[in-house]
């Protein structure tokens, strides 16, 4: 299964600006689907970006964030063809992470 | 959904075991179940605070003090969302040594909706996109040397997020 974080990490040699873009579907667990029943809250709880073995940025989240969450910052230092590390986890326990490198 | 790599896999797997076991054992029960699960894997989640209902109590449970309004809090949001569920919001600050970011929408079903932590070295600058259910106050809160600020603007909401 194809990673569902996008991650672009581009260095402007002092600073490193990210986006990231992930894929999930962020219920709040208020809504009611088609036939009246509520669908169960699912949504990303934390996520975490780290740079060479130091945390550079993490999110706690609650369902009012939208829905396939995108998220921009930017840190100082990161170098070119380094590794960014992106990890999430959500209310139901599912993760995923990934790799990118500083553009 | 779960997806782990070679030098994660062992660790993770034991995290996500944790928690799952926890989540099934008490669906919906309290609001500190998850919480030892998840603090092996990160820094604690603030469960109880993203519980509170309105602005204030969320607030107070997430930092335990009031915040002081400052014009060093900037808070780029839309005058009108014609879409009520992808909502972009942007706060940035010109205070030195930010800790944290939080963003607060207060008629939402819980007001707080993010909560950023910014380490020393990241700039105290943040974007995303947020859900609102109607017409509301958002509230950004900058955590700066010990103290808390806050800004907040109105956005009119014409069309809700929480629901079809």
């Amino acid at each position: 299964m194809a990673s569902t974080i996008r991650v672009r990490a581009t260095s402007t040699g002092e600073t490193t600006e990210v986006q990231a873009l992930i894929q999930h579907p962020m219920d709040t667990g208020l809504v009611k689907d088609p036939k009246g029943e509520l669908i169960p809250a699912h949504f990303i709880q934390q996520l975490t970006f780290e740079y060479d073995g130091k945390n550079v940025f993490a999110a706690d989240w609650g369902p009012a964030v939208s829905k396939d969450p995108y998220v921009k910052f930017s840190f100082k230092g990161g170098k070119k063809g380094d590794d960014l590390k992106v990890a999430w986890i959500d209310n139901k326990g599912a993760s995923d992470t990934t790799t990118a490198k500083i553009q | 959904m779960t997806i782990t790599h070679a030098g994660f896999a062992a660790t993770r797997r034991l995290i996500l075991k944790g928690a799952g076991a926890v989540a099934l054992a008490g669906l919906g029960n309290t609001a500190f179940s998850v919480l030892p699960a998840l603090a092996a894997a990160n820094d604690k989640y603030p469960e109880d605070a993203f519980r509170q209902k309105g602005d204030a109590d969320a607030i107070k449970a997430l930092y335990g003090r009031t915040p002081e309004p400052s014009d060093k809090v900037k808070l780029d949001a839309p005058e009108i969302a014609e879409n009520g569920a992808v909502v972009p919001i942007s706060v940035s600050s010109s205070l030195a040594d930010v800790v944290s970011i939080s963003i607060l929408v207060s008629e939402n079903p819980n007001a707080l909706a993010a909560s950023y932590k910014i380490p020393a070295g990241t700039t105290p600058s943040v974007s995303n996109r947020l859900k609102m259910a109607k017409t509301t106050n958002v509230i950004a809160i900058v955590e700066a040397g010990g103290k808390l600020y806050s800004t907040s603007k109105e956005v009119k909401v014409t069309v809700g997020g929480c629901g079809g």
